[in-house]
């Protein structure tokens, strides 16, 4: 059985350690924030200039000049901090954030990540996501492992990239990745899911490790 | 007078032409310019530049400077939020120069305080750094990105003084102290305006020389795009 959305979630939240700075993407990563285990202190980073995201508001809090990069209304927290872009992709670029987990259309074998644009479809923009992959210490992917029948986990992206040999890990429904200097490496299956089952929905080349 | 104006029309006045490049602070919907944006619709000024970190959304924010054709090229680094922008783009009706968050952040900065480039490792391999200077430093690859300057700035702030020194409201501040740094003239609105002296010299985000010109908003929407609320 593939894992669900707040799964894939929860296996990322393995990902945080005591004392992390954090930036999460728009879409399922946003859902990891869900699962920060009791008495770890971790602060959340968001580009749009902010650390320490609250949860969302109540209705009676909702504050139009607080959001989050997804454009969401959030809360601050007794320790939170407001700053500028400049300052934010300080933190970013500088190496200053400990983990980022991201979504994106196409991973490759390399790690290489494209998450911005479909050609003459999709026009969206890469965001703070090119600066993030280039910037902070750890990337964590989490995405589908396939979208209508195709292969997401590729030999090398189709579509523009945001960032080259970028990803360390990659969580999709059906297991979990690591990018070795050995090479791409399967090390977990979601229940019920077989290595063939992940070999026949995967056009990259992996080994398995499974632990 | 100074640099106090009644409102958007009057500040801007004198400071609009066909073909000027403008930047604009805001982050989505949060902390635009919005008196501004709705005055320079007004006008009708045309084949404007505009730096801006997104594009507004269908009928609010820049959004309406697109819908009356007065956008002929957009240097954004998202604007997935807006479906005229998508169309206007794919039937090449409009340029769109897409630069990754912090590299724009950094480009507004950078040539506001005068330094013409800068090295970054963001978009090295992609196709943002297509065209761009390549170096090595210390084993690392980066690209070189050029500072900007703009014609004008159009900037939103919560407090203002007489003499320009502008605080922002939490995320509201974002991109507007560095579209404040970028243009050649800057023109703040603020949603209070304040005696010298209220602001606490320690307490300002902008000092007073980015600012140029600047007005108190009649009233501000601050229209929200993703209301999200937590139950109970």
């Amino acid at each position: 059985m593939p894992w669900t959305r707040e799964e894939m979630a929860a296996r990322a939240a393995n990902e945080l350690q005591d004392g992390f700075y954090i930036n999460l993407g728009i879409g399922i990563p946003t859902l990891v924030a869900n699962y920060i285990p009791k008495g770890m202190h971790v602060v959340l980073q968001s580009e749009n200039g902010m650390l320490g995201i609250g949860p969302f508001p109540t209705e009676s809090e909702v504050d139009a000049d607080l959001i989050n990069a997804g454009k969401q209304t959030i809360t601050q927290l007794p320790y939170s901090s407001y700053f500028d872009s400049a300052t934010s992709f300080a933190m970013i670029r500088g190496g200053h954030i400990d983990l980022t987990i991201l979504g994106a259309m196409q991973v490759s074998e390399k790690g290489d990540i494209a998450n911005w644009m479909i050609p003459g479809k999709l026009i969206k923009g890469m965001g703070g996501a090119m600066d993030l992959v280039a910037g902070v210490k750890r990337v964590v992917v989490l995405m589908e492992h396939n979208a209508k029948g195709e292969a997401k986990l590729v030999k090398q992206c189709s579509l523009p990239l945001t960032g080259t040999k970028v990803v360390n890990k990659l969580i999709t429904d059906l297991g979990e990745f690591e990018f070795m200097p050995e090479g791409l490496t399967l090390v977990a299956l979601a229940p019920e899911v077989t290595v063939d089952e992940v070999k026949a929905r995967t056009e990259a080349e992996f080994r398995v490790g499974l632990h | 007078m100074g640099k106090l104006y009644n409102n958007a029309v009057e500040a801007l006045a004198g400071l609009l032409r066909n073909d000027m490049t403008i930047a604009a602070g805001g982050f989505g919907l949060c902390g635009i310019p919005e008196h501004c944006i709705e005055a320079i619709k007004q006008t009708g000024v045309t084949g404007l530049t505009i730096v801006s970190n997104n594009a507004g959304v269908d009928g609010f924010g820049l959004g309406k400077l697109m819908e009356k054709g007065q956008i002929v090229k957009m240097i954004s680094s998202y604007v997935g939020e807006n479906k005229l922008f998508a169309e206007l783009y794919l039937s090449k009706k409009l340029v769109v120069e897409f630069n990754p968050q912090g590299t724009l952040a950094e480009r507004m900065r950078a040539g506001g305080a005068g330094i013409a480039g800068f090295y970054t490792k963001t978009g090295v391999g992609t196709q943002v750094a297509e065209g761009k200077e390549v170096r090595e430093f210390d084993g690392h690859t980066y690209i070189l990105e050029r500072g900007i300057v703009c014609d004008l700035a159009i900037v939103k702030a919560q407090k203002g003084d007489h003499e320009g020194n502008l605080i922002y409201r939490k995320t509201a501040r974002n991109f507007n102290p560095l579209a404040a740094m970028c243009g050649k003239v800057t023109v703040a609105e603020v949603e209070e305006l304040v005696p010298i002296g209220a602001i606490e010299p320690d307490a300002v985000h902008t000092p007073g020389i980015f600012v140029q010109r600047l007005f108190k908003g009649a009233q501000f929407e601050k229209r929200i795009e993703q209301r999200t609320i937590r139950t109970a």
